[in-house]
């Protein structure tokens, strides 16, 4: 619909304002649209077919007769559910399965690979962690391995399926699982399992100024996707708010898609992220702006520019240093949130750590939170990188795995050679956020005891 | 605060340069001075000229180890590795470049500096592929030979 043309997909509630999607990964709600008569639908991750209806909704939509198929509903039983498909996901899936436990993967989007996917720069890290390597070609391989286990039955992975919540079970924990069909009808499954590992992934954080919400203004992530998943430009000319890492590297990977970047702008007085992906992008000619933000963004329909500020020491505008750019797109790439609600709703004690992104579920050094059985991991567990999630998933997977009675001094040993190598990556100081967050998990988990 | 904290540009007083001698022998020079968690350019040296005390320093490069031969300008996650090599008053830059149309020996493409600021052109000498990054090997006047870090290719 993108490529079509069609920016706008909803109108908001209240001043009928033009809307169009954000986050692009099935997080947010702003791409609800009624497709073949059912509401409420997430466009962004709803596959295409020919023939469909896709309408603007009514404001609060009118929910039709559920249309389960299948009834009675379908059981499925595992040791270890693993929640996302993404790199801890995986991770964990494949950790777990290796270590003799049955398991089953269960994530919303149509393949697996989570934002591994739209990777196409090469990871940092070392040999371990596949530095030097595309994150595309990581998800490659994870995905590999991961279908090598489904073979011989020890992994069963179910993708556009969504774990819609947790229910109490006498032993064993219990989940309902929403699979989607081609025909946006839906198959109920009651999941029954000993362990889950929660590793669904974060949101993209909004900001907040006039316009924020006209079609033309998305997240980093959802940039991405147009562009590396499927294939279609997001605008022909972009500011993009954030000089983090996300930020520097979607904005390289805009100019490769042969995309205008006309600039980055950053509040923070410094670049947050690593200064050879700022360098990249100057190369290139694009001026990259700290100490500024983006005022507002106008246009009718869509966006046709915004006005970018300087801003002072302390933070605040700077009279007469406005400046209007005339843009389609503005990206925002102003940091991540964990995504938890899962989490507190299985009852996982959760804490307010600014460092980690906002609120997390307290977890131990194997990832286990504060219910037994119940493991986190990646961004889920605090705001981090690919190459930490992945040995994240790695340890809660080999948890959940000697819990189940896999007990040996080898496993254990590989368990403590995973801590030391996510040591070894958070030491630098840019693992001084990260670093600091899980010292305050920590702190927390052992007040609980 | 340091320059390219601020607005990402580089100066050379951030980068461990090579002497006259060893540029006339071609040595790759790391333009990578912060400390990140990362080490593949350590791997890629055949004659481990590349060192790092931990996966969180900065990497040293030994010229006299080094043979120039370009292999970490293709492994670099962070593209920040370049081979210079001066020669007859002639300086060759080897890149790496991640952009479409990909050059052929004998184009005359534009050549940026560090600000992407475009200094003339340069003729270009190799095209290889590493792992899977093109890198280009560029010749541009001696002056230029720490200027000069990209190129742009007219469509």
């Amino acid at each position: 619909m993108h490529a079509a043309g069609v920016k706008k997909l909803s109108t908001s509630l209240k001043y009928d304002s033009p809307r169009g999607f954000f986050c692009g990964i099935g997080k947010c709600s702003s791409c609800l649209m009624r497709v073949d008569g059912v509401p409420n639908v997430r466009t962004c991750i709803a596959p295409l077919r020919e023939g469909i209806y896709v309408d603007m909704q009514d404001k609060l939509a009118d929910l039709p007769d559920a249309r389960f198929v299948g009834e009675p509903k379908k059981k499925i039983e595992t040791d270890v559910l693993v929640v996302g498909a993404g790199p801890a996901g995986m991770c964990a899936a494949i950790e777990s399965a290796e270590h003799g436990a049955r398991v089953l993967v269960v994530d919303e989007n149509q393949c697996v690979g989570g934002q591994l996917i739209k990777q196409t720069h090469k990871f940092f890290g070392s040999k371990q962690e596949n530095a030097g390597t595309r994150g595309i070609m990581i998800a490659k391989e994870l995905e590999e391995k991961l279908r090598e286990l489904e073979k011989t039955g020890k992994v069963k992975v179910m993708t556009d399926s969504t774990v819609i919540g947790y229910y109490e079970g006498d032993k064993r924990h219990r989940f309902g699982v929403v699979e989607r069909r081609s025909d946006y009808s839906s198959v109920f499954y009651e999941v029954e399992c000993n362990s889950v590992i929660i590793a669904c992934g974060a949101m993209e954080n909004m900001l907040l100024f006039p316009g924020n919400d006209l079609p033309g203004v998305y997240g980093a992530g959802a940039v991405q996707t147009l562009m590396n998943v499927y294939g279609v430009k997001p605008g022909s000319k972009v500011v993009m708010v954030g000089a983090g890492n996300v930020g520097l590297i979607v904005s390289y990977q805009l100019l490769q898609a042969g995309i205008d970047v006309d600039r980055v702008v950053e509040a923070a007085p410094f670049i947050g992220g690593y200064n050879v992906h700022a360098a990249k992008l100057c190369r290139c000619g694009v001026p990259i702006q700290t100490s500024h933000s983006i005022k507002e963004v106008y246009g009718k329909d869509g966006v046709e520019g915004a006005i970018v500020v300087g801003l002072d020491a302390k933070w605040q505008p700077i009279p007469g240093s406005e400046e209007k750019v005339e843009c389609d797109t503005v990206c925002l790439a102003v940091g991540l949130t964990p995504a938890i609600r899962l989490l507190s709703q299985i009852g996982a004690e959760t804490e307010f750590i600014p460092e980690a992104g906002g609120y997390v579920a307290l977890h131990d050094d194997s990832m286990q939170t504060t219910v037994k059985g119940v493991y986190v991991a990646g961004d889920s567990s605090g705001i981090e990188e690919a190459s930490t999630a992945m040995i994240e998933g790695k340890m809660a997977g080999l948890s959940a795995a000697i819990s189940l009675g896999h007990k040996s001094k080898e496993n254990q040993n590989l368990l403590e050679q995973y801590r030391e190598e996510l040591e070894k990556l958070r030491a630098g100081p840019f693992g001084e956020k990260p670093r600091a967050a899980k010292t305050k998990i920590t702190s927390f988990m052992e007040k609980k005891r | 605060m340091k320059g390219y904290e601020k607005n990402g540009v580089l100066s050379l007083k951030d980068i461990r340069l090579p002497s006259k001698k060893q540029l006339e022998k071609g040595v790759a020079i790391l333009e990578c001075v912060q400390e990140i968690p990362c080490n593949p350019c350590v791997d890629s040296c055949p004659v481990n000229a590349i060192s790092m005390k931990n996966i969180n320093a900065v990497p040293v490069n030994d010229f006299d180890k080094c043979i120039g031969c370009g292999k970490c300008v293709g492994l670099c996650p962070g593209l920040a590795i370049f081979v210079v090599k001066i020669k007859d008053g002639k300086a060759s830059i080897t890149l790496p470049y991640e952009f479409l149309p990909v050059p052929v020996v004998g184009d005359n493409v534009e050549v940026l500096d560090r600000n992407g600021k475009k200094n003339g052109t340069g003729l270009v000498k190799r095209v290889v592929k590493i792992g899977k990054t093109m890198v280009i090997t560029v010749e541009v006047d001696e002056k230029f030979a720490m200027d000069i870090r990209n190129i742009r290719v007219k469509k």
